[in-house]
């Protein structure tokens, strides 16, 4: 009994539905492990049989039906890293003195001495020496036979850039960015005058009481190979409006700013203002350009603002300008009647001259030298609709200058002052900047209010630009060319700087290009001419018929009776010429048929007498 | 012996377009010159590198290969380095590229 229940061994099943607990116990002696298994066939045998239990199904609610998908894949998502920027400087490492054995001290003159001379003693030393001496030599001698850099074709190289027209481009190089969080304006540019591997540029909000509190009032001076870091920042009172370096020392800068203050920086100094002009003196609106005077101190410069001033100042004394004019157009110097200045032009070569835009869309030609005021403003040319923001002579040829205003740009002749001389379309969106390139007297730039910058070659197409480029989705604020032509920077409303570089056929200059320009000039300016002359021409006449009109009809003179009375004028006229005419054919008429009749007679009198030929052309004749 | 030495470094010296020579040996010490010594120390220490990074880009291409000259073309001028046996006694000179 006991060894068979030793010998039982239970084998258990389990199984688990839901929660009943389905066993079933299936029992085998423990001698009959093992043993091989002796299969039977018999029919099924049910076991369980659970039947489903309807009212369960009140326990359970129908799912919503719900798509799923599934893959037999590896489950991926996607991540992003980036580094946290790491910032390097480069420095060097100035290495002084050589690896001298540790028991000779290099500052004494005689031990090292002592020691050179006796490693040139050493024969190993010599024999080095005179192996390296060896290839030395020929090396040197190679050098002096030829010389491997030595330009050939140098001449044919220019004819085959010429032959080879490559079509004008512009490619952005580097971008500037505002390092603060509140972004302001770029408003200003300016190229380093040396070497222009620094560019300035001042930022403000220009927007009418719109800056917000937390904007900050730098400016920075960028070297463009490092677009990452402003190489210096200035710090002004106010905003900067403008920016300009001093073209004879590139340390000074002078800045206008958005409180009218006028303030200079030496950039060896540090970064605040090293002297700022007196509020009281200042202008009353923000100062939107300065211009650096030639003189022989070379610390002179002028501004200009919007109260309608412009003021002329030294930088060594900057409590009170020098000199200063009031833009009125009356000459009176009322302040009230003012123009506000918005750009000023000022050529090296013509110092007594300078040129002002105006708010109210004139440009104002001064004479610097005049005694009085009222002679100082010398003339004004109108054309625009709005402010002009950019104006500029031409280096080439200083008596035209462009002006950049509303939906135009125009190239003037100092000459001409009822029009310019040539001009763009009206474009889709407003000009904000433009500036002629220096090195070709046929190009010029001009930036859009939606953020496109043109480049215009008059002598290759007038209609449209040559070249237009999308730089930004933002307005572009300003513009400026390097000396070379070749780089210009662009300044945007988010304070963007772009530097971008031209394609070398747009900065270098084409053969007879000098004189193409000149003379297209010069026909534009005559046919402006020709028509300045015919429009008073016309006005002279219009005078002198209302005053005729005036006198022939005594104090009437409605505007209306006289074109009535122009209209039976005409009408009569009419009427005479053709009445004239009527008369002189039918006099004709006559003639003619009393020449016919006596021919007629002749005729048969002759071709009884003589060959028909001749009496046949006479008829002829007659007919 | 030393006055053979002498008269090969005068010979160079006297090429044209010549604008000095530097004799370093292998601890950077310049034993010859005839620059300044702070030009001097300071051309020492940078040929140095070079000439080791040059010397083990040969021999890492063709290790049977091994770096007779280098010489280094500037826009101003021309450096001119020649390394020695095991010494690393470089002899090198600052010349002026001709069309300069």
């Amino acid at each position: 009994m006991t060894s068979l229940i030793e010998g039982i061994w239970h084998i258990l099943f389990y199984v688990c539905m839901s929660k009943m607990e389905i066993v079933y116990v299936y029992t085998k002696k423990r001698s009959e492990f093992g043993r091989q298994c002796n299969f039977s066939d018999r029919p099924a045998e049910l076991h369980v049989d659970i039947l489903p239990d309807i009212s369960l199904a009140a326990n359970f609610t129908v799912r919503d039906p719900c798509n799923v998908t599934v893959q037999c894949a590896e489950e991926m998502s996607e991540h992003e890293v980036n580094t946290e920027r790491f910032e390097s400087e480069s420095r060097g490492i100035n290495h002084v003195e050589g690896g001298w054995p540790k028991d000779l001290n290099p500052e004494d003159m005689e031990v090292t001495i002592r020691y050179r001379k006796k490693v040139e003693k050493d024969e190993h030393y010599q024999n080095t020496i005179m192996q390296i001496a060896g290839l030395m030599e020929h090396c040197c001698k190679q050098n002096n036979a030829t010389d491997i850099y030595q330009e050939f074709f140098e001449e044919e190289d220019d004819e085959v850039v010429e032959e080879s027209e490559e079509q004008p481009s512009a490619k952005t190089i580097n971008v500037f960015r505002d390092p603060n969080e509140v972004k302001r304006t770029a408003t200003s540019l300016c190229w380093h005058p040396d070497g222009n591997h620094k560019l300035a540029v001042a930022y403000s909000s220009l927007e009418f009481q719109r800056a917000p509190n937390d904007m900050s009032f730098d400016s920075y001076i960028w070297d463009i190979e490092n677009p990452n870091k402003p190489e210096m920042t200035l710090k002004p009172v106010s905003p900067l409006v403008c920016l300009e370096y001093n073209p004879k020392d590139s340390h000074i800068l002078v800045g206008g700013s958005y409180n009218g203050q006028i303030a200079y920086w030496d950039t060896r100094k540090g970064s605040q203002p090293a002297e700022m002009s007196t509020i009281e003196h200042s202008h009353r609106d923000p100062v939107y350009k300065v211009i650096w005077l030639q003189s022989k101190t070379g610390t002179d410069i002028f501004s200009a603002s919007t109260d309608g001033q412009v003021l002329w100042w030294d930088i060594r004394k900057m409590s009170e300008p020098f000199e200063r004019l009031v833009l009125d157009p009356s000459k009176k110097g009322n302040l009230d009647n003012a123009l506000g200045a918005v750009s000023l032009e000022f050529e090296t070569t013509m110092p007594t001259k300078f040129m002002v835009g105006t708010e109210q869309g004139l440009v104002v030609s001064c004479n610097r030298k005049a005694k009085t005021p009222a002679e100082k403003i010398v003339c004004t040319y109108s054309g625009h609709h709005g402010p002009i923001y950019a104006l500029q002579r031409n280096p080439f040829f200083p008596k035209n200058f462009l002006t950049v205003a509303d939906w135009t740009a125009r190239i003037w002749s100092e000459d001409i002052k009822e029009s310019s001389i040539m001009w763009t379309k009206y474009h889709m969106a407003h000009l904000l900047d433009g500036c002629w390139s220096p090195v070709r007297p046929s190009v010029f730039f001009t930036v859009k209010m939606d953020g496109t910058l043109d480049v215009w070659d008059i002598l290759f197409k007038q209609n449209d630009p040559t070249l237009s480029l999308k730089v930004c989705d933002e307005a572009l604020c300003s513009i400026r060319v390097q000396d070379n032509g070749r780089f210009l920077g662009c300044g945007s409303q988010l304070g963007t700087t772009t530097l971008l570089e031209v394609s070398a056929g747009l900065c270098t200059l084409q053969k007879n290009e000098k004189a193409m320009v000149s003379e297209m000039f010069e026909r534009e300016t005559k046919r402006e001419k020709i028509l300045e002359a015919r429009h008073r021409e016309m006005r002279l006449k219009e005078r002198s018929r209302s005053e005729q009109s005036r006198e022939d009809e005594g104090k009437e003179a409605d505007g209306e009776e006289s074109t009535e009375e122009l209209v039976a004028r005409a009408e009569r006229e009419f009427f005479d010429i053709m009445e004239a005419e009527k008369k002189k054919e039918w006099n004709e008429e006559r003639q003619r048929e009393k020449e016919k009749g006596v021919c007629e007679e002749k005729d048969f009198q002759e071709e009884h007498e003589t060959n028909g030929v001749s009496s046949f052309t006479r008829r002829e004749i007659s007919l | 012996m030393t006055a053979e030495v002498e008269e090969t470094i005068k010979r160079i010296q006297s090429q044209k377009g010549v604008q000095g020579i530097i004799i370093v040996n292998a601890e950077g010490i310049p034993i010859k010159s005839t620059l300044d010594n702070s030009s001097t120390v300071q051309y020492a220490g940078n040929v140095h590198q070079l000439l080791m990074k040059a010397r083990g880009m040969v021999r890492d291409i063709d290790p049977q290969n091994d770096l007779t000259f280098l010489r280094v073309r500037s826009k101003k001028n021309e450096i001119m380095i020649a390394p020695g046996k095991e010494m690393y006694a470089f002899l090198f000179r600052i010349q002026k590229p001709k069309q300069m």
